[in-house]
């Protein structure tokens, strides 16, 4: 095994061999096949470039057009900077807590039996199927002023609402699924045949989790790193709600590409959304790296 | 160390895969648990071993009763059925696990390791990732690695199930040697009678989460205490309510007065012998086991009519 089971967009070919028997049949057939082939390709291609790459392409193209000064000195704004920053803290701080969760929920799922298992699964999902405005409505009415835990945060000096916590907190909801959902097959295709042979071996729960376990599903949980990384980079629609969207305090970098692209700053608005779009491919990057390197460690 | 097994009883939902099981294994047996798939042997191997719990009864090793303590403070070797090999560590590493979650010297698990691959001659391999090994190293790998830990039982569930037939029968003669030299109790799970046969000194035949009978090799096939036993341990002729090995059937050059006439269906040529399908003048079938020379001498072919003598077979009471 090698490392071809990256997530590559490379498209696979048809399989070969499907040609009728006999000549001339035979050829057309194969030319049949290679015509649905590029076909299939260049549909495949087309709905990708129209989708994806044009716009991204465009956004490159007009953040660039007037030269490196304009697009450093947005870059150098103070509120620019505070917003970049802001951005990499929350997650930095909603990432890893959405990883530990997450493996801890994969593994109650997959591997615990108890009453109500179906309807946690279901829970967890919850996080995509509520629109994230909603999910910022939501921690607004539980955490606010007015809402349920209002007075007794308020008493306490805790502000989550218009601050860092709840803007943590929406992103950590937004983003709770994919860790779960991308740990659970892999630990279901893992089988709990090595894990057994641990414990028979002497090894403890704990010594068992770290060293049989969790190097089993990495490549699961890698990907659903990658994939809450990126989502929480991106959050608008909850954290948008519950920052209360202060310049300069409690905004984050897509709050602030919003932002200015409202008040027609538009070198601010792309150069910002540019440095998104980078901070997600460093982070596919980087991670497709550092697969790749344990891969090579352990594969043939 | 001995091992006992006491009126274990265990469900799976509404299905008994134990009904009131005991077994016991003497100190340094090599014992085989015999049965076809759902008999509930492996279930049995997986409860002294303490993967499952029995839901009622208790297991006993070495005078100790065991059904509390959990597999890991058990002290038993247990060899899966697929290996269960660790994929991202290498050979040494997985024979290693077992010492060094013990946290023993770097320099002891060292010298152990190296000591259990000249064992089961992986020497050359320890550097090796199991997806870079045969099925048959991984089986010696994964006993190295349960071996380690110098376990007081073996247990080993189908341990060679899934491997080709060359390589199973020498391991099996592997495994009846190495169990001579390290002395140590085990117990293993088969739905092979050769292979129980060949290996175990002991054999326990299962069916239906139940025992049918506990004896020798030699015991099981000369005494079968029913039916299922002499049927499941080697080819059996069913005559009515009776039942008759295919060697016992004498094929006879001349008519003794007491022989029935057969005639010949079908010669089967398996090397040294010879199996020979019947027809009775009644019209039941049966089949014979002779040796290449006398199926030689007799010049057995198909259509050929030959006088048959039927000893007297067995009859199981109900």
């Amino acid at each position: 095994m090698s490392s071809s089971a990256s997530g590559s967009l490379a498209l696979s070919p048809l399989p070969a061999g499907r040609a009728a028997p006999g000549g001339g049949g035979g050829e057309r057939a194969d030319r049949a096949v290679g015509a649905r082939r590029y076909g299939v390709r260049t549909i495949a291609l087309g709905y990708l470039a129209l989708l994806l790459l044009a716009p991204v392409a465009m956004i490159f193209y007009r953040t660039f057009e007037h030269g490196l000064t304009p697009v450093l000195n947005a870059i150098g704004e103070p509120n620019a900077q505070h917003a970049f920053w802001l951005s990499l803290e929350i997650v930095a701080i909603s990432v890893p807590l959405n990883t530990i969760f997450g493996i801890g929920m994969a593994l109650l799922l997959e591997r615990g039996r108890f009453k109500g298992k179906a309807l946690l699964g279901l829970l967890i999902d919850l996080p995509f199927a509520i629109s994230p405005v909603v999910i910022g409505l939501a921690l607004v009415l539980a955490y606010g002023k007015t809402g349920w835990l209002g007075d007794w945060l308020a008493e306490n000096g805790i502000q989550v609402i218009f601050s860092v916590p709840g803007m943590v907190l929406a992103t950590a909801i937004v983003s709770l699924p994919f860790v779960a959902r991308e740990t659970i097959p892999v630990l279901r295709e893992l089988g709990t045949d090595a894990e057994q042979a641990a414990s028979t071996l002497g090894a403890s729960g704990w010594q068992t989790f770290w060293r049989i376990t969790l190097p089993g599903i990495r490549w699961g949980v890698v990907y659903g790193v990658v994939l809450t990384t990126a989502r929480a980079l991106g959050e608008f629609g909850a954290v948008s709600i519950v920052s209360g969207r202060i310049e300069g305090e409690t905004q984050t970098l897509p709050l602030f590409v919003q932002a200015r692209f409202e008040n027609f700053d538009a070198t601010g608005a792309y150069t910002a959304a540019v440095v998104l779009a980078l901070l997600a491919f460093a982070t596919l990057v980087l991670m497709n790296l550092l697969t790749r390197r344990t891969r090579a460690d352990t594969a043939v | 160390m001995a091992i006992e097994a006491r009126n274990v009883i265990k469900r799976f939902g509404t299905f008994t895969a134990l009904d009131d099981v005991s077994v016991t294994v003497g100190d340094g047996a090599l014992m085989a648990l015999l049965g076809p798939s759902g008999s509930g042997k492996s279930t049995l191997l997986r409860i002294i071993a303490g993967l499952e719990s029995p839901d009622e009864g208790e297991v006993v090793i070495g005078g100790e009763s065991v059904t509390d303590t959990p597999a890991r403070s058990r002290g038993v070797g247990f060899v899966f059925q697929h290996y269960a090999p660790f994929k991202h560590m290498t050979v040494q590493d997985n024979v290693a696990f077992g010492l060094s979650v013990r946290k023993r010297p770097k320099a002891e698990i060292e010298a152990r390791v190296k000591e259990l691959l000249g064992l089961v001659r992986l020497d050359g391999l320890a550097e090796r990732y199991p997806s870079q090994l045969s099925g048959g190293q991984l089986q010696r790998m994964a006993l190295a690695r349960a071996l380690a830990v110098q376990p007081k039982v073996l247990l080993l569930d189908e341990p060679f199930g899934a491997l080709d037939a060359q390589v199973r029968g020498e391991l099996r003669e592997w495994l009846r040697r190495l169990h001579d030299e390290i002395h140590v109790t085990t117990i293993f799970v088969t739905h092979d009678q050769e292979e129980a046969m060949e290996v175990a000194e002991q054999i326990v035949v299962m069916n239906a989460g139940k025992i049918e009978q506990t004896g020798t090799p030699r015991e099981l096939y000369e005494s079968p205490a029913n039916e299922f036993v002499m049927s499941f341990i080697g080819p059996v002729n069913r005559i009515g309510d009776a039942y008759l090995r295919p060697h016992d059937v004498e094929i006879l050059a001349h008519d003794d007065g007491a022989a029935t006439e057969a005639m010949i269906k079908r010669v089967v040529h398996l090397g040294f012998e010879v199996r020979v399908e019947l027809t009775l003048p009644d019209g039941r079938d049966i089949s014979a086991q002779v040796t290449r020379a006398t199926a030689h001498e007799l010049e057995l072919h198909e259509g050929q009519i030959l006088p048959v003598r039927l000893p007297q077979p067995r009859v199981f009471a109900a």
